[in-house]
């Protein structure tokens, strides 16, 4: 699965992580050039949730680094601007309004934020209606489409998504398959874990990475 | 010098080499402190003020230095350790945080034996005293911290930080103490801040401060190795050494 | 193209005082904490005015002290559980200045309110006008010190099991300076000596812990998501 490190945007290399007493995973190396999609699998417990958090810059890993375009990811700016993260919590402040939270998403992401694209990103995850209701009164998939529309704020190069489909309804999840699907064309990358089939156009480049419980 | 350094901080080697240094260490420790306590209890004059009394600064003295540098040194480790990543210094900093609160114990205790043969009095929140419960009080913290977060990696970090902060703190809170204390009781006098000791009381007075940070040195050693073998219990070469 | 920092640290202090704001009968909490232990004390000790008029400045020093620590826990809990905390950390601005405003709208929630009701806990002690309004200056000097330094260990202990008494057990040591050098000045302006002094140490330790601490805090969150 490893291409020439030169041309990947995202490259992991000799990552190894431990949690507690158990080696979850070492060694492990990829890259990822534009317009890839890697999907992470694996039984519960064997360390997606981690890897992610370290793809993303959330934790360090015990041994080797990711890549961002040739640079480490510590402490790069460029990096951060360039990558949203989605984990398992959605990140909204509950008293705040959708609206309210889409700002200070795109504030804290660094894109501009007109509000215009504010309201089209509303649009988009079907959310346009709830502008100003506050996030407490949404529904788990409502709140999860949310999050969908903060990867949309501002064309970022890296998706790093821990169980992007988890709350969504059958039409939210064909609304993600789309948004993933221009995501990967516009030459971006995703790293997703899930454990639901994601369904892509035929000609977008696919890997799979599977983690094994180690010993 | 950085592939010097890491050699010398990969575990299996520190272990096996603290293995070496710990006979000797303690050797000295106990060949300083004996020599400190004859000089100190025997030797050394009588106070013409205080009488026999005075003597408890042999012990007071050293642990209350070894309590502030025993901080230092843990502030030391908890930079290296979340600048440089090493995990050796995070090893030893979380070791000598227990050292160090005996230390900032002893000292408390014998302040306070002096204060009751002094002033007749257990406690006297007199500047110096007052610090180093306060000092007492950041290691009770450190170690409280530690205990709380089971994931080692989490604690080292979180423990630097707190480390660092405390050890920027620890002037300040020193300075504050003093301000207090002038203003609200006269300076007491003491032997402890006394200058003019004289020789045969200062050589056992820095031979037992030696043998102090000796003994801390092995101290820390043993611990720093206790925890290595827990730390990497999973590892290879743990198991070989364990088993050999 | 990017927003400035200036904005990004604008969105997170307006975010934490709209969430604040409707929130709004939390806000009462630590001023009804502060004045019930200010008037415990006079029933405890009696109601000698003389003796309360000196004991005065450190009853409601203490009581500000345990006023901000309770209100501490609060200031990242809400955000480590929805995971706003993890969203802010991730930010291509720097954490530690992003942090810095999330302090700043806690001190403006806790701090001010606790600072607005002093002058009647004065009268309550029978404390003369010069002292109130030193008391006053002390605590709008020393308080802001208080939620910083607060900031560090909150960061520390998130996500821990009885994180609340852990904050005060790595605190109290840390908020002394601060107890000595604020009471010290309302003690002085009773015997009407000089309080400058006093003013310029709370001042300059506000100062070191405006710079050193955000960075601190910072370190702090990164350790405890870290993982």
């Amino acid at each position: 699965m490893t291409t020439t490190n030169e041309a990947a945007t995202l490259a992991a290399i000799d990552l190894a992580c431990v949690r507690g007493d158990r080696s979850l995973f070492q060694g492990l190396s990829f890259a990822l050039v534009r317009g890839t999609l890697l999907k992470v699998e694996g039984p519960n417990g064997v360390g997606k949730t981690s890897l992610l958090r370290i793809l993303a810059g959330l934790a360090r890993p015990e041994e080797g680094e990711v890549r961002w375009n040739g640079k480490a990811i510590g402490g790069c700016p460029d990096f951060a601007a360039d990558r949203r993260y989605l984990g398992h919590h959605n990140g909204h402040g509950l008293a705040l309004t959708v609206r309210e939270n889409l700002r200070v998403a795109a504030a804290l992401q660094g894109t501009p934020c007109a509000g215009a694209s504010l309201e089209q990103a509303m649009e988009t995850v079907g959310l346009a209606h709830a502008g100003d209701s506050p996030v407490a009164r949404l529904s788990s998939g409502q709140r999860r489409r949310l999050a969908l529309a903060r990867l949309i704020l501002g064309a970022a190069g890296v998706w790093i998504l821990d169980e992007p489909l988890n709350a969504l309804d059958r039409a939210g999840q064909v609304l993600f398959g789309g948004l993933l699907r221009d995501h990967l064309l516009g030459r971006g990358v995703a790293v997703i874990s899930t454990h639901q089939t994601l369904t892509l156009p035929a000609g977008i480049r696919q890997q799979t990475l599977t983690l094994a419980v180690s010993s | 010098m950085i592939a010097f350094f890491s050699r010398w901080a990969s575990l299996p080697a520190f272990y096996r080499r603290a293995g070496r240094w710990i006979p000797w260490l303690w050797a000295v420790a106990a060949g300083l402190l004996m020599a400190g306590t004859v000089g100190g209890l025997v030797l050394a004059p009588v106070d013409y003020q205080q009488g026999e009394a005075y003597r408890i600064l042999f012990v007071h003295v050293p642990s209350a230095w070894m309590a502030m540098f025993v901080y230092m040194f843990m502030a030391g480790a908890s930079a290296s350790a979340f600048i440089w990543h090493v995990k050796l210094a995070e090893i030893l900093a979380r070791v000598s945080a227990p050292l160090g609160a005996a230390f900032t114990a002893l000292a408390l205790a014998t302040g306070s034996l002096w204060g009751a043969r002094m002033w007749n009095t257990w406690w006297v929140w007199d500047a110096r005293l007052t610090s180093v419960l306060l000092l007492f009080f950041l290691y009770l913290g450190f170690m409280a911290l530690q205990a709380a977060i089971e994931d080692r990696r989490r604690a080292a970090r979180a423990g630097a930080v707190l480390a660092l902060v405390g050890v920027v703190n620890i002037p300040i809170i020193h300075y504050s103490v003093e301000w207090w204390n002038t203003l609200h009781q006269g300076a007491t006098v003491s032997k402890f801040d006394n200058p003019s000791m004289t020789w045969d009381m200062l050589w056992p007075l820095l031979t037992m401060a030696l043998g102090f940070m000796v003994y801390f040195a092995a101290a820390v050693l043993v611990r720093a190795r206790s925890e290595i073998l827990e730390r990497e219990r999973h590892r290879r070469w743990v198991i070989d050494e364990v088993t050999r | 193209m990017r927003t400035s920092l200036a904005t990004a640290w604008w969105a997170v202090l307006r975010r934490d005082l709209l969430l604040s704001a409707r929130r709004l009968g939390e806000l009462g909490n630590p001023v009804v904490f502060f004045a019930a232990v200010v008037s415990l004390f006079p029933l405890a000790l009696g109601a000698d005015a003389g003796l309360l008029r000196s004991v005065g400045p450190g009853i409601v020093w203490v009581g500000a002290l345990l006023a901000c620590l309770l209100s501490l826990e609060g200031l990242f809990r809400a955000d480590f559980e929805d995971g706003s905390l993890e969203q802010l950390l991730l930010s291509p601005h720097p954490a530690s200045v992003l942090v810095s405003a999330k302090i700043l709208a806690h001190w403006l929630v806790t701090g001010v309110p606790l600072l607005l009701i002093t002058p009647l806990l004065g009268v309550l002690l029978n404390l003369p006008p010069l002292a109130q309004t030193v008391l006053f200056g002390g605590l709008l000097l020393g308080t802001p010190t208080l939620s910083l330094l607060g900031s560090v260990a909150v960061a520390l202990t998130l996500g821990l099991p009885r994180g609340g008494l852990l904050i005060s057990v790595l605190l109290l040591p840390l908020f002394a300076p601060v107890l000595v050098f604020g009471a010290g000045a309302v003690g002085s302006a009773l015997l009407e000596m000089p309080v400058l002094p006093y003013f310029y140490m709370l001042g300059a330790e506000l100062a070191l812990a405006v710079t050193l601490v955000p960075l601190a805090t910072a370190a702090a969150l990164r350790a405890s998501l870290g993982s």
